[in-house]
């Protein structure tokens, strides 16, 4: 297939195949395909449980290091249950006024043993779509951190999936506005990282900084189990890139090669800027460097060769160490475990740079005929502003009416013993 | 009868430990603490946020001796705990009223 065709797969192929009746030229079931999309699945999976959850959990005081794995692995039960009943059909039903699906497929209605998706079963493909559905709340947890009551965090999740997530992916993925613009946007550059991100900052905003922030020490209480949790994410993450193909092929393998090169070079950049500024290379920042490179190299993950890979991880090491260690500082707020910093910030900058790095002249899959670098790069910055403010807008409205409701911080004392006392009767350690 | 609390650096524990056994030490109880005295602490530094530990990690040693040997086993702990740097530790020489042995009941220095 020429290189044109591979940039609207996504979209276009999703669309069309979500159109019932129709005969397609891909529409018999591909083992190959089938096999690789259910490992894809199963991997970014074990990006949320408990590649994610590890991640934060040795982040955070000892306290509340389960309180932050009982988030995760509670948001991957209830948006498994939400994706069922609505959210997938909210996400990639049949097409309403390009900004949301209708509920054709609620409870999964059509889905059988044998109904596909592509070359794939759509079951397959609901599910694996479910995996990045949970790891986008899951990533916003970063934010608001050992400070947020269990119940608020549900009722939050739950209301911003359902009015965020899923109509954002249905406008990038799901035949939506902006996929019809032409966004570029392989992975989830905008519907996962830029999403949780500013939702991330929304949230740490209004919810405030945590005691005590930033006199107080709150140091890692295990950075080996995040040093763990980055190693699973990166692994995982060529489920959510490579899979984000919905095949097995030749974009999939280039896909995942970026998106260990774009790591790399995130991860050494972030190091050798801490050694150089510091004087010593940490264990954190050089995990905080791979994360940000494979945030950044998500929307990209299907559309840069090589070179583009370089770029941008290197640009996502460089822009986010700057954003997390000085920036961040300098204005105050507490987005305790960065989710704004690295995945908001890596996500922006994946998704502008994608515009530039897709073009063939850098060893990209190609830009549609007639789109230059430059008009490329203004549809994706509309795809990412369009995300960044209906994002902030919707999640401030959820947050606040969630404080007025039952109120979305525990109390002082609550925040001083530790969330997985006060809000569990449990704790993360008994260790002696 | 005396009681000996040592603060020592924690990797000197085994020579502190063989060098008692020398002079006839027969028990002693070991605790991990925390502290400080002239022995500056550190920085950590987690993506940007600089922290700075005061406390460092110590060994704290305790055993009853009787006080014919009380003297030996300070210049024992002294010798084997020493590195001729800042932070080497203290030695805490205290009066014992009495010991007693759980197990039979005995007191005074047969307890020991």
């Amino acid at each position: 297939m020429k290189p044109i065709d591979r940039i609207f797969i996504p979209g276009a192929a999703l669309l069309l195949a979500c159109l019932p009746g129709l005969a397609l030229a891909e529409d018999s079931l591909s083992s190959g395909d089938t096999a690789w999309m259910l490992t894809s699945t199963a991997l970014v999976l074990f990006m949320t449980i408990p590649g994610l959850s590890l991640f934060y959990a040795g982040m955070v005081r000892a306290k509340n290091a389960l309180s932050v794995m009982m988030q995760c692995f509670a948001i991957t039960c209830l948006v498994t249950l939400l994706w069922t009943i609505y959210l997938y059909s909210m996400a990639f039903g049949d097409d309403v006024g390009g900004l949301v699906g209708n509920l054709g497929k609620a409870f999964l209605a059509g889905v059988g043993v044998d109904t596909l998706s592509g070359s794939i079963p759509e079951s397959v493909f609901s599910m694996f779509q479910l995996t990045f559905a949970i790891i986008t709340p899951a990533l916003i947890v970063g934010a608001f951190a050992e400070r947020m009551k269990f119940s608020a965090m549900l009722l939050f999740m739950a209301l911003w999936v359902t009015l965020v997530y899923a109509p954002v992916a249905h406008w990038v993925w799901g035949g939506g506005w902006l996929s019809e613009k032409g966004v570029l946007d392989f992975a989830g550059g905008t519907v996962v990282h830029i999403n949780a991100g500013v939702a991330g900052l929304v949230a740490a905003l209004v919810m405030g900084k945590r005691r005590g922030f930033p006199q107080q020490p709150m140091k890692p209480n295990n950075m080996v189990l995040t040093m763990v949790g980055a190693g699973m994410l990166w692994v995982g993450w060529f489920g959510f890139n490579a899979g984000s193909e919905l095949a097995a092929d030749g974009t999939a393998g280039m896909a995942m090669a970026v998106t260990q090169i774009a790591t790399a070079t995130a991860a050494l950049t972030w190091m050798f800027l801490e050694w150089i500024k510091h004087g010593k290379p940490s264990a954190l920042g050089m995990a905080s460097g791979a994360v940000a490179g494979l945030v950044a190299i998500t929307p990209a993950s299907g559309f840069v060769g090589p070179v583009g890979a370089l770029a941008i991880g290197f640009a996502a090491g460089l822009i986010c160490y700057l954003m997390v260690v000085k920036v961040k500082g300098a204005l105050g707020y507490d987005d305790s475990l960065d989710a704004f910093g690295v995945h908001g910030v890596g996500g922006f900058v994946g998704a502008i740079l994608t515009g530039v790095f897709a073009d063939a002249g850098f060893g990209g899959a190609g830009l549609e005929d007639g789109v230059t670098i430059a008009g490329q790069v203004v549809t994706q910055f509309i795809g990412a502003g369009a995300t960044i403010v209906y994002c902030g807008v919707v999640s401030f409205i959820i947050l606040k009416l969630i404080d007025a409701i039952i109120g979305l911080r525990v109390s002082d004392e609550e925040e001083e013993m530790g969330l997985d006392l006060v809000l569990h009767d449990e704790q993360g350690y008994n260790l002696r | 009868m005396q009681l000996i609390t040592a603060i020592i650096k924690p990797f000197k524990l085994d020579d502190v430990r063989e060098a008692l056994s020398k002079v006839g030490v027969s028990g002693l109880t070991v605790t991990e603490v925390k502290g400080f005295g002239r022995q500056k602490g550190h920085t950590e530094l987690y993506r940007g946020a600089e922290y700075s530990v005061d406390f460092l990690p110590k060994i704290r040693i305790e055993t009853a001796v009787s006080k014919e040997i009380a003297e030996r086993v300070v210049e024992a702990i002294v010798q084997a705990a020493g590195t001729g740097k800042v932070g080497d530790g203290k030695i805490f020489v205290q009066n014992l009223e009495e010991v007693v042995r759980i197990r039979t009941g005995e007191t005074g220095v047969n307890a020991i």
